[in-house]
């Protein structure tokens, strides 16, 4: 049993593999890993012991397929038990190929049907505030092919003039949506009022310092670029 | 006041008397509330014309520990969004209160595109909703009110259309005892299924609780009644409970007659809300004629 047990980034592509079967390409192949890591490594206040408590920050995991390295991540801090990972997705599995948040621990949305994360955030950052939770952060992480989901267009514009700087969104840009994106995901966020941040997706220290450089007053937009899918 | 001014009404009393609550505005209705607004700036809270995002604030705010009121016109809120309610309220577990307004054709000049008539179906296919139809303002403050403590999902349904009494009593209300056929009003259609079934040897009941659908009170009428020739009255598609009806009735060799929305066109006419009424045959005079052949008397 290693529920509790902290593991580290180096654990992260043998506990994919685990769920993949693949143990030669898995773990560097997920798109998100690094980003995630950052995040519940260095920038979130997240545990096991904080994640009912009404002023921790949130992860949202917008794009909700493939959820490999975001379970992973989960594992190796302590939310989840890593002899789950290999029978996930079966019968008696509350791991599914998309995540339930009535079964995952520590997974704050159910997702999988692409544009709900942002949104939903938009509501949660409007709860916090209400209830004076102003310094709790909120990020949510998508994909750039989710973007063209007009639900999240509606999200960007809306945060961007309520000034949501608990909000931040974390785009994996993998160069994957149909029509692309000309001129960059960052401008879709910038004219609508964001702070907006373009880095190399498997750069840590690049990653953090976006997640942590002060953003007064706006949402911020992390656009994380890694290698397009192939 | 209409049934809607009751609503905003009741809401900005709400938002002073319970900090949980927020209310969710896509610009419909938002002027009514500019007073709330400014004295609960936090929780007043209008998204403009997005209805997709509308819900999914809901959805967000109860995932924050808020209570969510959520409004703005039938077509859009349930129609529009249905996904967000599917997902961003069910699938996530969490409750609020959607509160539209507009009906099934509250807005004829308008045309097919403000029209709902599919809003209690489509809602009633997701598990664990309770959906209110109120016949009359007193009513829907009630029931506004009684949906605020908690966290379930409560769809309240606001219409032009209203009755001249309010019935605040829970289930299925006996308002008439008869012997020949049991005929279900439900919400707006009371007074007109009263008027339909003047002088007959009917049961009449009344509800403004469509879901969770009282079987238990539908069965007790049939009993009390002695026979079980139900004709179901709705304000929205025909048939909408037929289900319901069936399964209370499911022991009890039994005749249904759905009255309600007409489901097989559009009505591509404009005209008054009356109008539309004896289109799709919820006059009094049409229902009085249904009754008339379905129960023989």
């Amino acid at each position: 049993m290693t529920t509790g047990t902290k593991q580290g980034y180096a654990d992260l592509p043998r506990l994919i593999a685990l769920m993949t079967g693949d143990e030669k390409h898995a773990g560097a192949a997920e798109s998100t890993l690094d980003v995630l890591w950052v995040l519940y490594d260095r920038v979130l206040d997240i545990s096991p012991d904080t994640i009912r408590k009404p002023a921790r920050d949130r992860f949202l995991l917008s794009k909700g397929h493939g959820p490999m390295a975001y379970y992973a991540v989960l594992t190796a801090k302590g939310f989840l038990d890593e002899d789950e990972l290999a029978g996930w997705g079966g019968l008696d599995s509350r791991l599914g190929y998309h995540p339930d948040r009535t079964r995952v621990p520590g997974a704050e949305i159910s997702s999988g049907s692409l544009g709900h994360g942002l949104p939903l955030a938009l509501g949660t950052v409007f709860g916090l505030r209400a209830r004076h939770l102003d310094r709790a952060k909120v990020v949510v992480l998508v994909g750039d092919a989710e973007l063209d989901e007009g639900s999240n267009h509606e999200a960007i514009a809306l945060a961007g003039r309520a000034g949501m700087e608990q909000l931040t969104v974390v785009a994996i840009d993998n160069a994957s949506a149909s029509h692309g994106w000309p001129g960059g995901l960052a401008r879709r966020f910038e004219v609508e009022g964001w702070a907006a941040r373009t880095v190399d997706g498997r750069d840590h220290e690049a990653l953090h310092t976006a997640f942590t450089t002060p953003h007064p007053g706006r949402p911020l937009a992390v656009v994380a670029v890694v290698e397009p899918k192939g | 006041m209409n049934m809607r001014e009751t609503f905003l009404a009741t809401t900005e009393e709400v938002l002073g008397a319970d900090a949980r609550v927020a209310v969710v505005l896509a610009d419909i209705s938002a002027a009514s509330l500019t007073h709330a607004a400014e004295r609960h700036p936090s929780r007043v809270i209008n998204v403009g014309i997005r209805e997709q995002l509308l819900v999914s604030v809901g959805g967000g705010l109860a995932l924050a520990g808020m209570r969510p009121i959520v409004h703005t016109f039938s077509s859009f809120l349930v129609e529009r969004a249905f996904e967000q309610i599917k997902l961003d309220l069910n699938h996530q577990d969490v409750g609020a209160v959607l509160v539209s307004y507009g009906a099934s054709y509250d807005m004829p000049t308008a045309g097919r595109t403000h029209q709902a008539p599919g809003d209690v179906e489509l809602i009633g296919s997701l598990p664990g909703w309770t959906v209110h139809v109120p016949g009359n303002g007193e009513e829907a403050r009630r029931l506004l009110l009684e949906s605020i403590p908690g966290d379930d999902r409560v769809y309240l349904r606001l219409s032009a259309q209203e009755n001249a009494q309010a019935h605040l009593g829970a289930g299925f209300q006996t308002l008439r005892q008869g012997s020949r056929g049991v005929v279900l009003a439900v919400g707006p259609m009371l007074d007109r299924v009263l008027a339909a079934t003047e002088g007959r040897d009917v049961t009449v009941l009344y509800t403004s609780t469509i879901r969770p659908f009282d079987a238990a009170g539908l069965l007790a009428a049939v009993r009390t009644t002695g026979t079980a020739d139900v004709v179901l009255v709705e304000p929205y598609l025909a048939g909408t409970s037929a289900h319901q009806v069936a399964e209370a009735l499911a022991d009890v060799p039994h005749r249904l007659r759905s009255l309600g929305v007409r489901r097989e066109s559009e009505v591509r006419s404009y005209g008054e809300i009356a109008d539309h009424d004896l289109a799709h045959g919820l006059d009094a005079g049409s229902i009085a004629l249904s009754v008339k052949e379905f129960l023989g008397i």
